[in-house]
């Protein structure tokens, strides 16, 4: 399968790869939301981590991803659209931008839903750690 | 040196044909044209020579007599002929009814064995599909274990294409001689590599193809035992009574020249080539292993083809890998690239965890493989596999000593 150019320069030049801590580190911390979604077995696991100043806004944003080119370049454009955002700007990112922005093919859609699931996973640890109730709650796409 | 890129590293699913084999073709396109059944005039004669020179190529590569071989469009045409054939000559029953007899084969066998069996069981008979251990072996024993008696068929490739494992073939073939079953294998991943002599070996029905020995695509050849036992087919193919009647159809005259040069080129260089291979794919094998940590070879350690590496990296994806490694053509053991995103069923035959059989590489190596591009590749794997390690969060677990299989994924 040929792969749309901006897929294989996130490929290869990955942005904000990384995380803030170790898994229990992250989880002790109020400013870091985490979102981990998807399974091994289904062959894409991503992990978004957001770092949240306090005026809301997401101060920075960090990836990992095992999967496929596609799934590595959805988070690694997932993280670079969520700098400087407002948690409830950033509950409006939709699978289908993402799907525009890297032109993913039909097979490929899975991977934009799952960056979209990723996000909203991280925005609801962060809101949940920090006691605020869950704004704008629209339902994630359906998959 | 560096060499030429990309490197071909996939002739477990094709190989190059052979200069000398196309050389031996071009002739039969456009002046030695006739159709091998014209029995009047000079052009049948010659085109019927040449087919019958190349049934003695084939014939002599795996210890047959000529007449045992029947020319086919390729393995899956054989594998069809001998698995249906087979069963519906030796039938216990007629169709529609069940109870039909007992069919055994094996869980990771190849598509075009698997599916035959599985319409065979549609139409009342009973399969058996055996599973393999961890080694990716079927052993006699296994298949005696299995043995029924309307057992009427056993059907198991020599080699696995995937993996490359070799199983028991000998054996089963001995311990079928003894029961009266029919032994069929899929031999295309062995013949032409490994040497093979139908007698001593106990075969009954064998299926080989062209391409993947150098030879042209679309030619393949079913070898049909003539005596102890006599084994006799139903015909899938109805029409003009070629090839005593199993295989009706123009013979492909030119595919069946070269397929019949690709013999003898396996046949006299196969010695030297296997052992030559045999060190290429240690090489491989062990320059991965050494350089990158949960990385296994799948398959049994030494009951394997020279030609075959399967080799597994935890903790990254098979198809991100596939595109980290863009200058090698291989195969992924994932079909992560379909629709289907199923981790390869054979690996998972053998027990490969989830996150190992999502991330495989099938490294096949062939007449043209080069020491310097066996180099090249353990470089641009490693490379691959630590860039993609520095972005995954199982890697990322796996080293805080955490159990990844362990975890409660949310299912997708």
């Amino acid at each position: 399968m040929a792969y749309s150019e901006k897929v294989v320069d996130h490929y290869q030049h990955p942005r904000n790869v990384g995380s803030f801590g170790t898994s229990s580190e992250v989880a002790k911390r109020t400013d870091v939301g985490v979102g981990i979604v998807g399974a091994p077995e289904c062959g894409d696991v991503m992990q978004l981590q957001i770092k949240v100043n306090e005026q809301g806004v997401i101060e920075d944003a960090k990836f990992k991803c095992f999967g496929c080119g596609s799934a590595i370049a959805s988070s690694s454009l997932a993280t670079e659209w969520l700098k400087g955002r407002s948690l409830d700007d950033a509950m409006g990112i939709k699978n289908t931008q993402i799907v525009e922005e890297l032109s993913l093919p039909p097979v490929k859609i899975h991977c934009s839903v799952l960056a979209e699931d990723s996000i909203r996973a991280a925005i609801a640890d962060y809101r949940k750690k920090n006691g605020l109730a869950a704004e704008s709650a629209a339902p994630a796409a359906a998959h | 040196m560096a060499p030429k890129l990309p490197i071909y590293f996939d002739n477990a699913a094709t190989t190059r044909c052979d200069p000398r084999v196309v050389e031996a073709m071009l002739p039969y396109f456009s002046e030695k044209f006739g159709n091998s059944a014209s029995r009047n005039h000079s052009f049948g004669w010659e085109a019927e020579d040449a087919v019958e020179l190349a049934r003695e190529q084939a014939a002599a590569l795996i210890g047959a007599n000529p007449k045992e071989v029947i020319f086919t469009s390729g393995s899956t045409e054989s594998n069809n002929l001998a698995i249906k054939g087979a069963a519906l000559m030796y039938a216990k029953a007629p169709a529609g009814q069940t109870g039909r007899g007992h069919i055994i084969t094996a869980i990771h066998e190849h598509k075009a064995v698997l599916d035959p069996c599985k319409r065979l069981q549609r139409e009342g008979f009973d399969v058996t599909f055996l599973e393999p251990g961890a080694d990716g072996i079927i052993t006699a024993e296994m298949v005696a274990g299995a043995m029924r008696p309307d057992t009427i068929l056993v059907t198991l490739m020599w080699a696995n294409n995937e993996l490359g494992t070799i199983n028991e073939i000998p054996q089963i073939g001995a311990l079928c001689h003894q029961r009266d079953v029919v032994l069929h294998t899929d031999a295309t991943q062995w013949v032409g590599k490994m040497p093979t002599d139908v007698e001593r070996d106990c075969v009954d029905l064998m299926s080989w193809s062209g391409h993947k020995m150098y030879g042209p695509k679309g030619v393949g050849a079913l070898y049909v035992r003539r005596r102890k036992p006599r084994v006799r087919l139903e015909a899938i193919l109805d029409g003009g009574g070629h090839e005593r009647g199993m295989r009706s159809g123009t013979m492909n005259v030119t595919g069946i020249v070269g397929f019949g040069k690709a013999c003898e080129l396996c046949r006299q260089e196969m010695d030297h080539e296997r052992e030559r291979l045999l060190k290429l794919r240690r090489k491989l094998e062990s320059g991965l292993a050494s350089r990158i940590e949960v990385c296994q070879v799948n398959g049994h350690a030494d009951k394997r083809l020279p030609n075959i590496a399967n080799v597994s990296f935890g903790f990254v994806e098979g198809e991100s890998l596939m595109m980290g490694v863009k200058d090698i053509a291989c195969s992924s053991g994932s079909a992560c690239t379909s629709a289907s995103l199923e981790p390869s069923y054979v690996l998972k035959a053998l027990g490969v965890g989830d996150e190992l059989a999502h991330s495989s590489l099938r490294l096949s190596l062939g007449r043209w493989s080069t020491e310097e591009e066996v180099d090249f590749a353990i470089e641009a794997i490693v490379k691959a596999v630590e860039h993609l390690r520095t972005m995954s969060p199982l890697w990322d677990l796996h080293k805080e000593g955490i159990d990844v299989s362990k975890i409660q994924w949310q299912a997708h």
